[in-house]
């Protein structure tokens, strides 16, 4: 019988089992940011260890970073950090993009972009969304930050191995609709605690047909489906998209390493501990309506109502979040008004993301009354995108276009929302307080359908807003 | 290192209601901004233990005088999903937790726990509930985590199998919950694999 990728790479990777039964796994690529790698460097020192492989260990600096002035954050908090990840990776060696580098940006953007994540690899990241990685067929881990200290002191970590779920997604999305959307939707159907000792594959013809951000959408939520990591098999479409970029192999490296990472891909007899088929055509526009990534419904459909709840754990969660949202069961999540807009994040702060939703937003006009904020996923991504003019785009419909960072995916920078405002927001978790405010409320959705919310000031149908000849079809 | 046999946990309890309780919740992202974890103790629950608005205290039971003291946290499915923030446990662990029994908890959060030395044991809803409501008619109920045994007892008369991985039990009981040694010790192995792969 065959191989998954997970497993081609797991062994390759697998340097023993530890006493405790546990495989010893060796970690080729380690990126750091300035949140949970400070305590993991003063772990090291502690105990008179080093970075074992400080050339596979790269840096930048995202969550707590301004995104109007970048380098001057007035938090003094802020700028310890900052400090700090400066000397941890001068005193060790470690690879930095800082903000001078022109390369500085979120952690999972940056590391496709630099092409330092590369197919068959392993990666960790002391951030659950490392998953995003997988989208090149690499096997990429969130982890914690004694195992960051592992990961920096030995390059390896201890891990319990993990089974494979495939999720096969097949056929062609309806136009208006989008990878984020196929990434809630899955969630909503198998739950956020569905994956729960998974590695999830993602395979089908959909995801052939996705580019390589479009597939990063989606491994990067794996985490919300509670899914450890989330892969694509390589192929074409990830060699294109690594050719050339600066720590990929070069001309005279490039076809043993094609070859190589192709032969990681999931052999077609390979064993599957689970399969899920999904039809792409019958995902929908789909929004959150909780304060967990699976309390999703599709845009025309109605809030569920906790009465109807089909067990009294869900009635109570329901209630729960519904009481948090300040938002009616049974009533259309069309139509709540919005405060705030957020195009940004790993799950859709790049390039792909900010040019699909200017391509509606030209000539409309943000509500007025709803704050809209862009900010592009890394200092690379906003200059390509100011390069095609985007930022014009973006300032004329009233957005306010940003320097590089986190931002409000989870506000450790001075974007918060303020109170029990409600964001429209392109990023990945909805959870109580995500965004900054211990009351704020937080609606996820495609850029696109943001977009279509700022101009609204309501929660709406994209396909609508932007009218049916552009969407290329008929909407009812 | 000689780490400490984490056997078993003793010591009275308090439930913290709701499903998918996410580290932004058990540690809200604004007390992150720390180069260490000393001191993060006093952040645990925050939001849920202090109103938002008005900053005073909720009734949120860790806010109970009758649960204070409590070292044993209760609780529901898929606890500590989300963010791989180690804060999360090690803010649980300072403010005084040395063991959570739950009906599920997410993969990071597990691992960081159990790193820490802090046992992470399931039992169902109905058992729960059970310990739940012994505590509640009487905080100073005594509860114990025999990790050993694969039991959660209480001076109730509760007696109930929970479960753990067979690895987290193995290293918790046998005082390598830490995997740092044992990790160096195989230097001259994973150098041997870090060699073997071309992209190292
Ligand atoms: S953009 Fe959001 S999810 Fe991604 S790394 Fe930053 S804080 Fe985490």
């Amino acid at each position: 019988m065959g191989k998954t990728l997970y497993q081609k790479v797991w062994d390759a990777h697998t340097v023993g089992t530890l006493s405790d039964g546990r495989t010893q796994l060796f970690i080729g690529t380690h990126l750091i940011h300035e949140v949970t790698s400070p305590q993991a460097f003063g772990m090291i020192r502690e105990l008179g260890l080093t970075v074992k492989y400080p050339h596979r260990t790269f840096a930048t600096i995202d969550h707590i970073v301004p995104t109007i002035n970048q380098d001057a954050p007035a938090d003094p908090l802020a700028a310890e950090m900052m400090a700090a990840l400066r000397e941890n990776a001068d005193d060790f060696g470690v690879t930095y993009f800082d903000l001078a580098s022109g390369k500085q940006g979120v952690v999972h953007v940056v590391g496709p972009e630099q092409g330092i994540t590369q197919p068959g690899s392993t990666i960790a990241c002391g951030d659950s969304h490392t998953a995003t990685h997988g989208a090149f067929g690499a096997i990429a881990f969130g982890i914690g930050t004694t195992n960051v200290r592992d990961v920096l002191a030995t390059q390896t970590m201890a891990m319990e191995s993990l089974k494979v779920r495939l999720i096969k997604v097949d056929g062609e999305l309806k136009p208006g609709v989008y990878a984020k959307d196929v990434a809630l939707d899955i969630i909503r159907r198998l739950g956020a605690n569905g994956g729960i000792g998974y590695a999830y594959e993602y395979g089908g013809s959909t995801f052939k047909n996705f580019s390589m951000e479009e597939r990063m959408t989606v491994c990067n939520m794996s985490i919300e489906g509670g899914a450890r990591c989330g892969y694509v098999n390589p192929d074409d479409t990830t060699f294109d998209f690594l050719k050339g970029r600066p720590y990929a192999p070069g001309d005279a490296e490039w076809d043993n390493a094609v070859s190589r990472w192709r032969a990681f891909a999931s052999d077609s007899d390979a064993h599957y501990d689970d399969i899920v088929q999904i039809d792409a055509a019958e995902i929908e526009p789909t929004v959150t309506w909780g304060v967990s990534p699976d309390q999703g419904i599709s845009i025309s459909e109605t809030i569920p109502d906790p009465a109807e709840a089909p067990t009294e754990v869900l009635r109570n969660s329901y209630q729960e979040a519904l009481d948090y949202m300040k938002l009616p069961g049974g009533t259309p999540i069309k139509g709540v008004p919005i405060d705030v807009a957020f195009i940004g994040s790993c799950t859709n702060g790049r390039l792909s993301d900010f040019r699909e939703a200017a391509r509606f937003l030209q000539g409309h006009t943000v509500a007025s009354g709803v704050q809209a904020i862009a900010v592009p996923g890394s200092q690379i991504t906003a200059i390509q995108c100011e390069k095609e003019g985007l930022d014009k785009i973006f300032e004329d419909a009233g957005f306010e276009w940003r320097a590089a960072g986190c931002s409000m995916c989870l506000a450790m920078n001075p974007d918060k929302l303020v109170g029990d405002q409600v964001c429209a927001s392109s990023s990945n978790r909805n959870f109580k307080g995500r965004q900054g405010s211990p009351l704020g409320r937080t609606i996820l959705m495609s850029p696109v359908m943001v977009c279509a919310a700022a101009v609204r000031g309501v929660v709406s149908d994209a396909r609508e807003v932007f009218e049916v000849g552009e969407f290329d079809i008929a909407v009812t | 290192m000689a780490l400490a046999k984490i056997t078993s946990v003793s010591g009275t309890a308090v439930h913290v209601p709701g499903a998918d309780i996410d580290t932004d919740r058990i540690i809200p992202a604004r007390f992150m901004k720390c180069v260490t974890f000393n001191g993060l103790g006093e952040f645990a629950f925050y939001d849920v233990r202090f109103d938002p608005t008005s900053g005073e205290r909720t009734d949120h039971p860790l806010n109970e005088e009758r649960f204070n003291g409590a070292n044993i946290l209760l609780a529901g499915v898929n606890f500590g999903c989300g963010s791989s923030r180690e804060h999360a446990p090690q803010s649980l662990n300072k403010y005084g937790f040395e063991s959570i029994i739950a009906e599920s908890f997410a993969e990071i959060f597990f691992g960081n726990s159990t790193t820490l030395g802090m046992p992470c044991v399931t039992l169902t809803a109905d058992q729960i509930n059970h310990l739940r409501e012994a505590v509640e008619a009487d905080p100073t109920t005594e509860i114990t985590v025999d990790v050993d045994k694969l039991e959660v007892r209480s001076s109730a008369g509760h007696t109930f199998d929970c479960a753990i991985p067979d690895s987290a039990r193995d290293a918790l009981i046998n005082g390598r919950w830490d995997p740092i040694q044992e990790l160096l010790d195989n230097e001259e192995k994973t150098s041997g694999v870090g060699e073997a792969l071309p992209y190292v």
